[in-house]
């Protein structure tokens, strides 16, 4: 079971490393160095660093600014600064292009992923700061050290893994990006491929291309891993952490809350404002509550599926991984990590190759689809089914028993209170990613079948942006509530 | 209640024997401590009376109920047995009330008389009931287990080193606490611990146990008294081994003149000596020493000496109110009885 998860999971990798063998080496070696490949490779190392830096940089500092000063209003701006994760990146870049074109270009699409996708550094930055003892910080002046001293020496240190962490994070979900950018007319391997495949009808192209943002990916990846591996729990020995006492902003808190109330307005205010506007447009002219419906149907339909098929599969891969750990186990669940870190394009244009070629039938269907998303997206199941799993130790098992309940008792009084909310919470995470994923949806899913985003993405195309808007604000909707839930959870587990 | 009978009992992991056919009667309505160092295979022991884990060989009879024997064994939520584990492992998601009435039959689960009686035999206060396990300390997660673990009227209470998460303090107070509960329901109880404190202080019987043997089984003051072997005398007490020549019920050694026990053999030997049975004497009789190091503990001292004229170290314990000046000469006999053990290659002091 598990291993035929991790095979599954394994088919985008396999299917770009067997491409790039089967080609051999002279072809691939045409096909990758060529003046259009430079220049998206440019394109695509220079936004995937620069909204790495920008995201660390504008994480950090407002994670700081919330968490460990007194800027007036800390938990409204907590909530609003960790707000942008609901509203899809193609979402904000729509707010942005539809209102002024001066966006496009290398400037505003920098400025416009960083305004998505900082939350990624933000929350793990948060939570660890929230997380200090106190009792390091002041040792630390106990020992002579200065207020900026004992950041730049104990503070920082210990921030670096939940920075690190988030920035490569943040550069991995870049190199996937593909609706914010397109929109933008900001050209990288992800639009490229897709322009390949769909307009230029070029797979062989695409699939070399896909091959070079894989190794891009690879390179992320294997950052990740070690960054991983070398990470330690912040606190040792028991009893509560103590809050620190906030730093004291004085003259400054008018200027911070500025700065604050600024990224706000740019990443949520710009954006919403505009869907707004838009949504008043397409009102006063057509508004096709049918359409609106099977499509808001159809998202939710997949998205349940999605969720029930990605936690069912992790559950097995989870289990093993914390009951039974051992080389084998934690290699199959270190690979599952992968799929999730390759481009939805990439598993796309592996899954229709795959299964044109050798399971024609599953072509063009909306199994194929949820195999898709399942790549995507179990990391992100694994994630919270793992610590459920974890929550639910052997021991409590033998004192059931002791206590005179049998295995099905057991399972039902005991392992699945525990462990259901952890499940819960990852089916809800792929559900949430599921009902506003873009890329994979637009290759993959049936002929006739059209969900928010792919609805949303063909109004865009024909420029009618007040009949996009309306699928827009269902998806914002949508995911609104559950990544209240999910800070909130974050909050808590701190 | 029942006692326990325990037979033979013999289990492998791999190639290493955890227990090796082991013996052990655990009398009804007694406490029993399983002492030994970590990885000893006492674990294991509780985990087969448990029925955790299956034996290669052996028998346990709870009475005469045959619980466990090669190929047959009764599977754990049959067996009715209490098991209170290292760090209580209580259910987290349920409220004490509920954990402790996990094994009652639905009805009575909803009456409160059992639940408030059982929280009184624990020393828990009421209104702990409708709280979470991590709202509570971690004695009184130890207490709610027992609670728990009581609840149904066990045959066998199985304790896997309960207290050593607990600070030192605590884990007295919470010992005494479980250990007068368990008296006060009448259980037969094994207590599975490292700490020697622990075991001679709370149990009934202390059964040493050392790589999957049981070396002495016995009540705590004969085991510490007189133990099986000087291995086992270290273990359960600071001691004094110093090697000897015995005549009749004497025996000569570094200390001087000293009374064995009955049934020592003629010859060489090597003696066993608490610290606590060495007096110290400002002059007079006794073997002439310097004292080196004084501990300070309050209600008592231990106190290094050199015997003179050349050694070697010896170490009493002596109360807190009489404590000598380190560097002053003082004069030691021995009060009572010295333990008699086989003369060793070479003996050393301890």
């Amino acid at each position: 079971m598990c291993g035929a998860v991790a095979l599954v999971t394994a088919v985008p990798l396999l299917f770009v490393v067997g491409y790039a063998v089967s080609v051999g080496w002279d072809e691939a070696w045409r096909l990758i160095v060529r003046p259009r490949v430079g220049e998206l490779l440019v394109n695509t190392t220079e936004l995937t660093l620069g909204c790495m830096l920008l995201c660390a940089v504008l994480g950090s500092a407002a994670a700081w600014l919330v968490h460990r000063t007194d800027l007036p209003g800390r938990k409204v701006w907590h909530v609003l600064l960790a707000a942008p994760l609901a509203v899809p990146a193609f979402v904000t870049s729509f707010g942005w292009v539809s209102v002024t074109g001066a966006v496009e270009g290398y400037g505003g699409a920098l400025l416009i992923v960083t305004l998505a996708y900082y939350p990624l550094v933000y929350l793990p930055v948060a939570a660890t700061l929230r997380g200090l003892d106190p009792a390091l910080e002041e040792t630390a002046r106990s020992l002579g050290l200065g207020s900026w001293a004992v950041f730049a020496r104990v503070v920082l240190p210990q921030l670096r893994p939940a920075v690190l962490g988030g920035a490569l994070l943040v550069g991995l979900h870049l190199l996937a990006e593909f609706g914010a950018l397109q929109m933008l007319r900001f050209p990288t391997f992800t639009t490229a491929i897709y322009d390949q495949y769909r307009s230029a009808y070029d797979a062989q192209a695409a699939n070399m291309l896909a091959g070079v943002l894989v190794a891009c990916c690879a390179v992320l990846l294997f950052a990740e891993l070690r960054l991983r591996g070398r990470r330690r729990y912040a606190r040792l020995g028991s009893g509560a952490a103590r809050i620190a006492p906030p730093a004291r902003l004085g003259l400054w808190s008018a200027p911070a809350l500025l700065a604050v109330l600024g990224v706000v307005a740019l990443a949520l205010g710009v954006p919403l404002a505009s869907l707004a506007h838009w949504l008043w447009v397409g009102a006063s002219t057509a508004f096709p509550i049918e359409t609106l419906l099977r499509t808001t149907g159809t998202a939710l339909g997949l998205g349940v599926m999605a969720a029930l098929v990605t936690t069912a599969c992790a559950l097995p891969v989870a289990w093993l991984a914390v009951r039974h750990r051992g080389r084998v186990a934690s290699t199959l669940e270190r690979s599952t990590y992968i799929g999730n870190s390759l481009p939805g394009i990439v598993v796309a244009l592996a899954l229709i190759t795959v299964s044109i070629r050798f399971v024609q039938p599953a072509y063009q269907t909306t199994g194929l689809l949820l195999a898709a998303y399942m790549i995507m997206f179990l990391p992100r199941a694994l994630v919270s089914v793992r610590a459920a799993i974890a929550q639910a130790q052997p021991v409590l098992d033998d004192v059931a028993h002791s206590l005179g309940a049998g295995t099905v008792a057991t399972l039902r009084r005991v392992t699945l209170p525990l462990v259901a909310p952890g499940v819960a919470a990852g089916a809800a995470l792929v559900f949430l990613a599921v009902v506003t994923e873009l890329t994979a949806t637009l290759l993959l899913s049936p002929t006739g079948t059209h969900t928010l985003a792919t609805q949303f993405w063909s109004e865009v195309r024909d420029v009618d942006y007040g009949a996009a808007a309306p699928y827009a604000v269902l998806m914002v909707l949508i995911s609104a509530p559950a990544t209240y839930l999910l800070t909130a959870t974050a909050r808590r587990s701190t | 209640m029942t006692g326990l009978t325990i037979r033979g009992l013999t289990k492998n992991f791999g190639a290493v024997a955890a227990l090796a056919g082991v013996d052990l009667d655990v009398p009804a309505r007694s406490l029993t401590a399983i002492l030994g160092p970590s990885g000893c295979g006492k674990t294991t022991l509780l985990r087969l009376v448990a029925g955790f884990t299956t034996p290669d060989a052996g028998t346990i009879r709870f009475g005469d109920r045959l619980v466990s024997e090669p190929h047959t064994a009764v599977p754990p939520q049959r067996r009715r047995i209490g098991y209170v584990p290292q760090e209580g492992a209580l259910f987290p998601h349920l409220r004490v009330a509920d954990n402790i009435t996990f094994a009652l039959p639905r009805a009575a689960r909803r009456s409160r008389d059992r639940l408030a009686e059982l929280l009184d035999l624990v020393e828990l206060d009421a209104s702990t009931a409708d709280r979470y396990p991590h709202e509570l300390s971690g004695g009184q997660q130890q207490r709610v287990a027992l609670a728990r673990a009581l609840a149904p009227d066990p045959s066998i209470v199985l304790l896997d080193e309960p207290f050593s998460s607990l600070d030192a303090n605590l884990r007295l107070s919470t010992g005494r606490t479980v250990a007068q509960a368990l008296h006060a329901a009448g259980a037969t109880a094994i207590l599975v611990t490292h700490d020697q404190d622990e075991a001679l202080s709370l149990a009934d019987q202390v059964a040493v146990m050392r790589a999957g043997h049981l070396v002495q089984v016995g009540p705590p003051g004969t085991v510490y008294a007189t133990p099986a072997d000087p291995a086992v005398a270290r273990f359960v007490g600071d001691a004094v081994l110093l090697p000897a020549v015995i005549t009749g019920r004497t025996a000569r050694c570094a200390l001087g003149t000293v009374t064995v026990r009955d049934g020592s053999a003629d010859g060489r030997a090597q003696v066993l000596i608490r610290p606590e049975q060495i007096e110290i004497l400002d002059g007079g009789p006794g073997v002439p020493a310097t004292v080196g190091a004084v501990t300070y503990f309050g209600h008592d001292a231990t106190v290094t000496m050199t015997l003179q004229p050349d050694g070697p170290d010896i170490t009493a314990r002596v109360t807190g109110t009489r404590t000598p000046h380190p560097g002053s000469s003082v004069h030691l006999t021995v009060n009572g009885p010295a333990t008699a053990f086989p003369a060793l290659a070479s003996t050393a002091s301890s």
